[in-house]
């Protein structure tokens, strides 16, 4: 069964002759263990489609389903702690809170949840080790550079017992070998369990992806399909088998 | 690609046998590129002929013929490393073409044209860093190959993203005929 599903999802803003369809009809599932990438240009509604999935924003038209329960019948008390122990989300710009250090940024979810400081302070480090960090788990974000940022914002996200990860142009203004590195995380997260939704322009990211949606003007164009093995790749063409 | 300069690149390092050389060129470019053994040789015999390389043992010929680097060999070697390669014209690109050739026939749409060779290519990356993803860390210059590869398709990519917005772009702006076909007449000339 899918862990997230979007059934038939629209969301607008505006009214009348100002009115502004940010999705149309958008339906999309994802499993615990896969790992979905949302292309699309600027405007086309990646980013709405996330924050909808995430409980942040409400659809016009369409339901939301997360492990099987429907976004639309919960209280704002349900979500908000489904948002604080099965969601985990990362966003373009780290969104670290500059006042406490990395190890207390990725236990803060947990401590919002009235996990035991002590509790949420060891499954921190823990996440935080996870991601090769430790060393740096006292340092305030501004003595961290951008790669380890975006790694302490991935342990926030999957810190505790998250199922569902929803990025934002995760690898934002990395450089490639960092941006490989936060897929290479979200990828590991998924082999344990944890669905995932990236949006992003960039296809080298989304080709981390085991399925890629491309959105166009906020409605589903078009996927890729789950590609052979990709060992093909690596026999030889016939032009260049000639020994 | 230049299997000489690749094969006085394997040279540089030492003596080396013809068999040796198909080998250490083929795993040395993570396998991505098989060389044919008959290739390897006349390339060997070129070489020598031009002084590039010498061997021991003029009379032997096939496999076990060991080979090393001469001084001119070298020379040439660390010219062709820095010198770049030539890239002043564009390719004859047959995906640039498709593109602009969509914009004139009647009843295609070129934003549909353009996603079925985005998804294509995508797709494409999704092998090739699946294979990454397998192997590269275990495998330096297999990981070099497939990160050129993943570029490459990447700049592809892009191209086409940017040709889609900039038609969307100019078919809001005007509804006359956008300027690309003189474009695509001048390229069709080229060639």
């Amino acid at each position: 069964m899918s862990f997230l599903e979007l059934r038939r999802v629209s969301k607008s803003y505006g009214e009348g002759a100002t009115e502004v369809h940010a999705l149309s009809d958008i339906n999309l599932s994802v499993e615990r263990g896969s790992l979905v990438a949302v292309m699309g240009p600027s405007g086309s509604g990646k980013s709405t489609l996330l924050t909808i999935a995430g409980s942040l924003e409400e659809p016009t038209d369409g339901e939301v389903l997360i492990d099987g329960a429907a976004l639309q019948t919960m209280s704002r008390n349900d979500k908000a702690r489904l948002r604080r122990r099965t969601i985990g989300y990362v966003f373009q710009d780290f969104n670290l809170l500059a006042g406490l250090t990395a190890v207390e940024n990725v236990s803060l979810p947990l401590e919002l949840d009235g996990v035991q400081a002590r509790k949420a302070h060891a499954a921190g480090m823990a996440a935080l080790e996870e991601l090769g960090l430790a060393d740096r788990a006292t340092h305030y974000p501004d003595e961290l550079s951008g790669g380890e940022r975006q790694r302490v914002a991935i342990a926030r996200a999957v810190v505790g017992e998250r199922h569902l990860l929803l990025a934002d142009e995760p690898s934002g203004a990395l450089d490639s070998t960092n941006g490989e590195a936060v897929m290479r995380m979200i990828l590991a997260a998924c082999k344990q369990g944890v669905a995932a939704v990236v949006v992003t322009h960039d296809a080298q990211l989304a080709s981390w992806a085991d399925r890629v949606v491309f959105l166009r003007d906020g409605r589903v164009v078009d996927q890729t399909v789950p590609p052979p093995t990709p060992e093909s790749l690596l026999e030889p063409s016939p032009q260049t088998s000639k020994r | 690609m230049s299997v000489r300069h690749a094969l006085l690149a394997l040279l540089s390092e030492g003596p080396k046998y013809g068999l040796q050389l198909r080998q250490e060129f083929e795993s040395g470019t993570g396998e991505i590129w098989p060389l044919n053994i008959g290739q390897v040789y006349t390339t060997l015999q070129r070489l020598e002929r031009d002084g590039l390389i010498e061997s021991d043992e003029p009379e032997r010929e096939g496999p076990q013929k060991g080979f090393r680097i001469t001084e001119s060999g070298s020379a040439e070697l660390s010219a062709w490393l820095s010198t770049p390669p030539d890239m002043t014209s564009p390719p004859r690109d047959e995906l640039v073409i498709k593109v602009l050739s969509a914009l004139r026939v009647p009843g295609v749409n070129v934003h549909d044209v353009i996603q079925i060779h985005r998804r294509y290519l995508v797709e494409l990356m999704q092998q090739w860093t699946r294979l990454k993803e397998d192997e590269a860390e275990f495998d330096l210059q297999f990981a070099l190959v497939v990160d050129a590869e993943l570029f490459r398709l990447d700049a592809v990519v892009r191209w086409l993203d940017t040709a889609d917005g900039r038609l969307k772009r100019a078919a809001l702006e005007s509804h006359t005929q956008p300027a690309m076909p003189r474009l695509a007449r001048r390229l069709v000339v080229r060639r």
